[in-house]
């Protein structure tokens, strides 16, 4: 279970988050829409503390962070907390120096203590998983953008966390690789796991989600059963953003 | 007359290599102490407490804003003043070692700095501490911007090391002044010191860039 309470972000006195409330139940695969500057990635990044929020708490697992009380004090928990939170960036942030493997085992190495020859087993098993088999050796900058971001995805999923967030993950790819990258999330989707997803891919959220959630403006304008609020949204607002994407409600 | 002198130089070489010696201690442990106080000015530099950095930053400032002679002239001359007596050789050590931690505390933080701020979150979203990140992720990149610099550096302490003659450290330039002394051969004492501090340079210059090559060896393999 994932409880988000009273979420608050300011930047430089301006609220960008106003006491955001979300629960995301096992299984459940979220994506977040909205216009840019709705929030929508300062949230994301609010989950596993990459941004600081002002106020709120957030629970993932059995793991709680309070923003109303210092954070300073709450690092190990912030530590945890992240290890649960498998994260997916835009620009992939993948480790240069390092291998497609090595990316993908440093977390279990250096911040779970696995031995090294058990992590490398999963790693090849999860390389594999998101169509790398093969490129174990290869240095992130003789990957296509596309196989980055799955690397990452693999890195990512190598701490298995109770939740994958994706920030935009395939809004820095050429068009042609965004579909391998969306089909590496699908098929994460179909295994059932929790899953937040910020994305701008319109029917990706329609056809894979089970709920959408609509950002405008630092709240949380309107959610619902994700075909059914692509079909039919209730609010002004909702509807003038979905009206930029013809073609996704009436495909719904 | 071109005989006499390099029999001159041939029977020098002794007193000159004794000299090196000198000259290769105080820039090899020139850079040790100074890049182990330059890292630890850095990681000062990056703190969040304020005096911590505030501190680097005065002593950074002060080291690069005086001269490397008025340093050592302080260390070796000033400080018996204050109780502090140091014989010539530790006397250069410290003064060359304070003079390029400030160096290598730039340096070191403005590699350090130059790294992609994705790169810390990256280690923050798998959970790891900033030592851990700082560790395994920021600091062999920041390696690879700081390694150039850092040549270049060690190659400057090297010349400077000449320095220490005034301070009446035996090293390769003071020999050199001895000789000339007694002989009266000043070009080809002086030609000859040249030589010798051209070879220490090349010989730095080529490790460096070997340890550049390797630094940056996954740009190129796949």
């Amino acid at each position: 279970m994932i409880v988000v309470e009273g979420l608050t972000k300011r930047f430089n006195g301006q609220t960008v988050l106003d006491r955001i409330d979300l629960r995301v139940e096992a299984g459940e695969v979220v994506a977040i829409i909205g216009p840019s500057g709705s929030g929508k990635t300062t949230f994301l990044r609010c989950l596993n503390l990459l941004e600081t929020p002002d106020a709120g708490q957030v629970r993932i697992g059995d793991i709680g962070i309070d923003a109303d009380r210092s954070l300073g004090n709450q690092q190990r928990a912030i530590r945890e907390l992240r290890q649960q939170a498998g994260f997916v960036f835009q620009n992939f942030n993948l480790f240069p120096h390092r291998t497609a493997l090595e990316n993908v085992i440093e977390g279990p190495v250096v911040v779970k203590k696995m031995p090294r020859d058990k992590a490398v087993a999963l790693g090849r098993a999860l390389l594999a998983k998101v169509g790398l088999a093969g490129k174990e050796d290869a240095y992130p900058r003789r990957l296509s953008g596309g196989q980055q971001q799955r690397v990452a995805i693999a890195r990512a999923l190598a701490m298995e966390p109770e939740v994958m967030l994706f920030d935009e993950p395939t809004s820095a790819l050429d068009p042609e690789l965004v579909g391998e990258v969306l089909a590496t999330i699908r098929g994460l989707a179909q295994e059932r796991r929790r899953l937040i997803v910020v994305t701008h891919e319109m029917s990706f959220a329609r056809d894979v989600a089970n709920r959408v959630v609509f950002f405008d403006q630092g709240v949380i304008v309107e959610q619902g059963e994700a075909k059914a609020l692509f079909a039919n949204p209730q609010q002004a607002r909702t509807q003038q953003f979905m009206s930029k994407f013809p073609g996704t409600a009436a495909a719904g | 007359m071109i005989e006499q002198s390099l029999q001159l130089a041939l029977d020098s070489l002794p007193f000159l290599l004794k000299g090196a010696y000198f000259t290769v201690i105080l820039s090899v442990g020139g850079m040790f102490f100074g890049l182990l106080l330059g890292f630890a000015l850095a990681l000062m530099r990056l703190s969040r407490l304020w005096p911590v950095s505030w501190l680097a930053r005065i002593y950074v400032s002060f080291f690069r804003g005086t001269p490397l002679l008025v340093q050592l002239f302080l260390i070796y001359y000033g400080l018996p003043q204050v109780g502090i007596e140091l014989d010539p050789l530790p006397a250069a050590l410290i003064g060359f070692s304070l003079n390029m931690a400030a160096y290598a505390c730039e340096i070191l933080r403005a590699a350090i700095a130059s790294i992609d701020r994705g790169q810390w979150e990256a280690c923050a979203s798998l959970g790891m501490t900033r030592a851990q990140a700082l560790r395994r992720t920021i600091l062999p990149q920041a390696m690879r911007t700081a390694l150039p610099p850092l040549g270049n550096s060690f190659i400057s302490l090297v010349k400077d090391t000449a320095l220490a003659a005034t301070i009446q450290v035996p090293e390769l330039f003071r020999q050199a002044q001895l000789i000339t002394a007694r002989t009266f051969e000043v070009f080809t004492m002086y030609l000859a010191a040249a030589l010798i501090y051209w070879v220490l340079a090349s010989l730095l210059a080529h490790l460096q860039h070997r340890l550049e090559a390797r630094a940056n060896r996954h740009d190129r393999e796949h």
